[in-house]
């Protein structure tokens, strides 16, 4: 193939890839957005196969990441999704970070000019550092989703912080930056010291980043995640200056960053404010004086009871639902109540869950219509008219306090299930939320709280219904 | 004559235009689909097996290869796993279809 063949053979990729994220603006053309984006990444492969010196090692790379790639898509929950694309952002980084060694080792296989030139020092030190921080940081965040936290601190869903810890990450930032510029300045003999002390700066930055953030912050730093496995992917296309690469990177970094702004949005914060860490440290300490406020404490059967002479219920699922893995038993008791003539919708909030979306894939998983699953604007307006909110394990997205000047949550968005006519809430414990801020919706006269693992209490309501 | 135009000048050209491609279509993908959004981007970002690949065919023999192929071996997890899980999760979103238009 002529250089001028591949590289229209890859416009054609990169408009594959487009089409693909544009086929997810609606679950009707997202499953051929999805095979667009197959059909363009099978078109890269094999026209770089067409323009490799030898494929033969590479043959057997993509068999061996293809065998773990099948195993791991068929045998993941959907509950474990966030932790899934956390591995998978980190695969991303590391294989930036292995390409940009190569690259240095040596320029020529790549079709650059041997010394390189400066303008792609500088390009694959921008990879590099970012995908150095992508693999380390996603590492952690793997680890605080999947629970890691009694292994390690480092993996503690709870924030880590300690003192100094911004200034430690800025020095820590502007001598990496330093090991980058001596290596943009220096030359094939005196490259490897600077480049390899970046990366590993970049590597410890990554995790000193990720520690202070605490659980249900989650959803940006996976999403934040995702933008910069992007920006590393355009920042090797740069420096390969392989225009494909380039564009593919950029829709996943724009992507990623798009759904962090969409995340902070939804909690009235500032990204800064996230990325800082440190939110929500204050969990015990406000948590301990909830206990004394009476609450009104029902069983399964009440609940039932309650559902089954209403005319329309609205489920708040939150990250209480994953936890316990109700989402089915939670569809059998819908489709009980729907039986029984009852007007039965999903609220979601924006944040809930762990990932943006979390919530909605798992309800999917379960075969609830996605006509029944509402996003937040759309059915904030209907609480008022609506007999029975049943909130299940979600807590800081339905608190009323986000409504009243001078909490700390002031000013996120909730969902105003205290508006219907009657609440239930279903939580494990009357512990606060993330935000460690009580929920007075928990007080309120109409709210009925069952205590219980979600999915156990969801199936002793669909007992108590029969 | 005027120099040729510098690699990194065109680079940037692709960059920016491509960044508000990216932007203008992720703000209609439709916020319940937003963790296939997730795992098709990563799916997606695996396309530096592209590079991989180049460094796992050198031809001069050494690390070079090496880290090279671990590459296509890592982004190849990415690639499969990514479009496979992403397929999965929307066939899911698919199967409710017939059931709503019954009553």
């Amino acid at each position: 193939m002529s250089a001028n063949e591949v590289a229209l053979s890859y416009l054609v990729a990169s408009v594959l890839f487009i089409l693909s994220l544009r086929g997810l603006s609606h679950p009707r053309t997202a499953r051929r957005g999805n095979l667009l984006g197959m059909v363009g990444m099978a078109l890269a492969i094999v026209t770089t196969f067409a323009i490799a010196n030898r494929i033969d090692l590479a043959r057997v790379g993509i068999g061996v990441g293809a065998v773990i790639g099948v195993i791991v898509s068929r045998r993941v929950q959907m509950t474990q999704m966030p932790e899934l694309v956390a591995a998978m952002h980190s695969l991303v980084g590391l294989a930036a970070v292995l390409i940009a060694f190569a690259v240095v080792n040596d320029p020529s296989a790549f079709s650059l000019d041997v010394p390189m030139p400066r303008g792609n020092r500088l390009e694959l030190f921008l990879g590099t550092f970012i995908g150095a921080i992508t693999f380390s940081g996603s590492i952690v965040a793997f680890g605080k989703l999947a629970g890691l936290g009694k292994y390690s601190r480092l993996f503690s869903s709870a924030p880590v912080v300690f003192k100094w810890q911004h200034i430690v990450n800025l020095l820590l930032a502007v001598v990496m930056i330093g090991a980058g510029l001596m290596f943009f300045a220096s030359s094939p003999e005196s490259q490897w010291p600077p480049f390899i002390a970046m990366t590993a700066i970049a590597f410890v930055l990554g995790v000193l980043t990720i520690i202070p953030i605490g659980g249900a912050d989650m959803p940006v730093v996976i999403s934040m995640l995702n933008s910069y496995s992007g920006w590393a992917a355009a920042g090797i296309g740069f420096s390969l200056n392989n225009s494909m690469l380039i564009i593919a990177g950029s829709l996943v970094g724009s992507s990623g960053a798009i759904l962090s702004y969409i995340m902070c949005r939804a909690m009235n914060r500032s990204f800064f404010s996230v990325i800082l860490g440190g939110f929500g440290g204050a969990e015990g300490a406000v948590a301990t004086g909830v206990q004394q406020k009476a609450v009104k404490s029902g069983s399964a059967e009440d609940v039932a009871f309650l559902l089954s002479n209403a005319d329309s219920v609205i489920i708040v699922p939150g990250y209480g639902l994953a936890v316990g893995r109700a989402q089915h038993a939670t569809k059998e008791m819908a489709d009980k109540l729907i039986k029984k003539g009852i007007k039965v919708r999903y609220a979601i909030h924006p944040v809930a869950g762990r990932m943006p979306g979390h919530m909605n894939v798992l309800l999917a998983e379960a075969e609830v219509p996605y006509d029944q699953v509402l996003e937040m604007e759309d059915i904030n307006a209907d609480f008022g008219s609506t007999d029975i909110a049943f909130v299940l394990g979600a807590n800081d997205v339905v608190n009323p306090l986000a409504e009243q000047p001078g909490s700390p949550i002031y000013g996120m968005p909730i969902l105003e299930a205290h508006k219907a006519h009657t609440v239930v809430v279903n939580k494990r414990s009357m512990a606060a939320g993330y935000a460690g801020v009580d929920n007075p919706l928990f007080y309120m006269d109409k709210t009925m709280m069952v205590f219980g693992d979600a999915k156990k209490v969801v199936e002793d309501i669909v007992k108590a219904l029969d | 004559m005027t120099p040729a135009i510098d690699h990194t000048v065109i680079n940037l050209t692709v960059f920016v235009l491509a960044v508000f491609v990216g932007y203008h279509v992720v703000w209609n993908v439709t916020p319940a689909l937003h963790t296939p959004l997730m795992s098709v981007t990563n799916a997606i970002s695996s396309v530096i097996i592209v590079g991989a690949i180049l460094a796992s065919g050198s031809a001069e023999r050494g690390v070079g290869v090496l880290l090279g192929t671990i590459a296509v071996a890592l982004a190849s997890v990415n690639t499969f796993g990514g479009f496979l899980v992403s397929l999965r999760m929307l066939e899911m979103f698919k199967k409710k279809e017939p059931e709503q238009k019954a009553p």
